[in-house]
């Protein structure tokens, strides 16, 4: 079992253990942190489970696929640490991967 | 709300997963229960087509929620169990059995369900349709290398079926009775490149076709399907997904207003101030497409129903309104769909529809209604969001993929 940390918009720190090969989402899915909506359920398709990476993980994470890339290139919020957490599978190289989420933002389409 | 009122929730899918849990989080004090016909707590459906049915995801990774969290948030299951009516003067439901619950407010998820059609065979074993998990693990068992299978329906359930088949080693053939798959939920050049991308991967696609019945072997297991035309198409198993019907029974006996689904409002409530409705069952009004009424069976549609109705029972301000999306994966291919093409006057094809990356896009006057994306995520987000904000656009430039879709704006 490898350490994944989730710490919220509100600045709560969770700590959950999850296999190897399980998504950052599926573990925050599978502990009820809040946050992390995966809306889609981790099709790279709607851009819901977006989280901040530690910077001192960035160069152990898989590449960015383009379709991740350019799901996040619509969000106001991303940062150069943005990834969608469906993406990052955890790995023993992984092991206490630290991860900020954001509040939720359910109308970002609409014109305020 | 105050605790002592009591929220009763029937449906324990997507829709009915969501509400419980939004309304918890948003502080409803009081009882939550959540009915649901089947033995399962509300899990995902997409993938029951998809990953789960390729063997990429277990039951684990389906579940909305762990079990745990219905117990941690003071929600009460009750699964496996029928709702069989709503006495709407003594606000309270009738189980199977006679029991009677009582309610404050009522919401309805009760989805929709396989369209089933009356052809010869249709009851042989080996003939399935998909829905619930207890259908996907039936199909599951069906799907093996070697063995092939017929799709009766070239939508969106048929192809991902038939993606999944391939996948696992098996081969598939979809059988549609118009021109060409997902004729009616699609654009032609997103049918044309499905067929082609589909058959270049070996699944079979007869378009055109129409399905006189099912033939069976020796022990009542479905071997073939017999076209109207002559044709004999041998299998080993075949899946009915020929659309769906919305499951509006409850609401109907009730005397609710539905006209293929039940009529709610923006906030989602019925007629009936003490009851809402949620979800695949719903026929509700768009703001963004002139207060139309429509039918959406998907999950986003499911989400912000959801959140409208719990906006509505607790008082808190109303959603601004949403564009409707859909998404669709088959093999690697990534199709996202937002808005509605109704009332489109043109159509524009922006990328190249032979590399595999491309959008269509339906306008009407310079206004984009709705687009359709292949593996193009930017082309999605950016049309999503000029739909919500009615951008007008210049097709010359939405045309040519050279021109960043930030500045398409006419």
């Amino acid at each position: 079992m490898v350490k994944v940390t989730y710490i919220d918009s509100s600045g709560v720190s969770r700590t959950i253990e999850v296999a190897p090969g399980v998504s950052v989402m599926q573990g925050a899915k599978q502990n009820d942190i809040p946050e992390i909506t995966a809306d889609c359920g981790g099709l790279r398709t709607c851009s819901s489970c977006h989280v901040y990476v530690d910077p001192q993980w960035m160069d152990k994470l898989q590449p960015m696929h383009k379709i991740e890339n350019g799901l996040l290139a619509f969000k106001e919020t991303r940062q150069p640490n943005s990834r969608l957490s469906c993406q990052i599978l955890m790995t023993e190289d992984l092991d206490g991967l630290v991860v900020r989420t954001l509040p939720p933002e359910p109308d970002e389409d609409a014109n305020d | 709300m105050s605790e002592s009122q009591r929220i009763i929730v029937v449906g324990a899918g997507h829709a009915g997963g969501t509400v419980v849990a939004q309304l918890r989080q948003a502080g409803f004090p009081g009882e939550i229960i959540l009915f649901g016909d089947e033995p399962f707590a509300p899990y995902q459906r997409p993938p029951l087509s998809k990953a789960y049915l390729a063997g990429k995801e277990g039951v684990e990774e389906l579940k909305l929620r762990p079990d745990a969290f219905y117990e941690n948030k003071g929600i009460t299951l009750r699964l496996a169990v029928t709702v069989e009516a709503i006495d709407r003067e003594k606000k309270l439901i009738r189980l199977k059995g006679g029991e009677e619950v009582s309610y404050d407010i009522l919401i309805l998820a009760t989805g929709s369900r396989p369209r089933r059609i009356n052809l010869p065979g249709i009851a042989l074993k080996g003939v399935y349709e998909l829905r619930t998990l207890a259908d996907a693990d039936g199909l599951k068992s069906a799907i093996q290398p070697g063995k092939r299978i017929a799709l009766i329906g070239g939508g969106y359930i048929g192809l991902e079926v038939a993606a999944s088949a391939v996948i696992l080693g098996g081969t598939a053939v979809v059988i549609e009775s118009q021109p060409r798959v997902l004729a009616r939920v699609a654009s032609a050049p997103l049918s044309e490149y499905l067929e082609g991308y589909h058959r270049s991967k070996g699944v079979e696609i007869l378009t055109n076709s129409q399905v006189q019945g099912l033939e069976a072997g020796k022990d009542g297991q479905v071997i073939g399907v017999k076209l109207t035309d002559g044709r004999y198409i041998p299998c080993d198993a075949a899946v009915v997904c020929v659309g769906g019907v919305t499951s509006d029974e409850l609401a109907r006996a009730a005397g609710l207003s539905c006209d293929g689904g039940v009529v709610v409002d923006i906030d989602a409530r019925t007629a009936d101030p003490a009851i809402f409705a949620i979800g695949d069952v719903t026929l509700r009004p768009l703001p963004l497409y002139d207060n139309q009424m429509f039918n959406l069976v998907s999950v986003p549609n499911a989400l912000e129903q959801a959140k409208q109705a719990t906006a509505a029972i607790l008082g808190k301000p109303r959603p601004k309104p949403e564009v409707p999306w859909f998404w669709s994966h088959q093999f690697d291919v990534s199709l996202q769909i937002a808005g509605l093409p109704l009332g489109a006057d043109d159509i524009v094809v922006r990328g190249d529809t032979s590399g595999g990356e491309f959008a269509v896009f339906y306008l009407k006057d310079a206004r984009i209604l709705a687009v359709e994306t292949v593996n193009t995520p930017v082309e999605f987000m950016a049309g999503k969001q000029m739909i919500a904000r009615k951008t007008l656009v210049s097709r010359e430039r939405l045309r040519d993929p050279a021109v960043e879709m930030m500045d398409v704006a006419a």
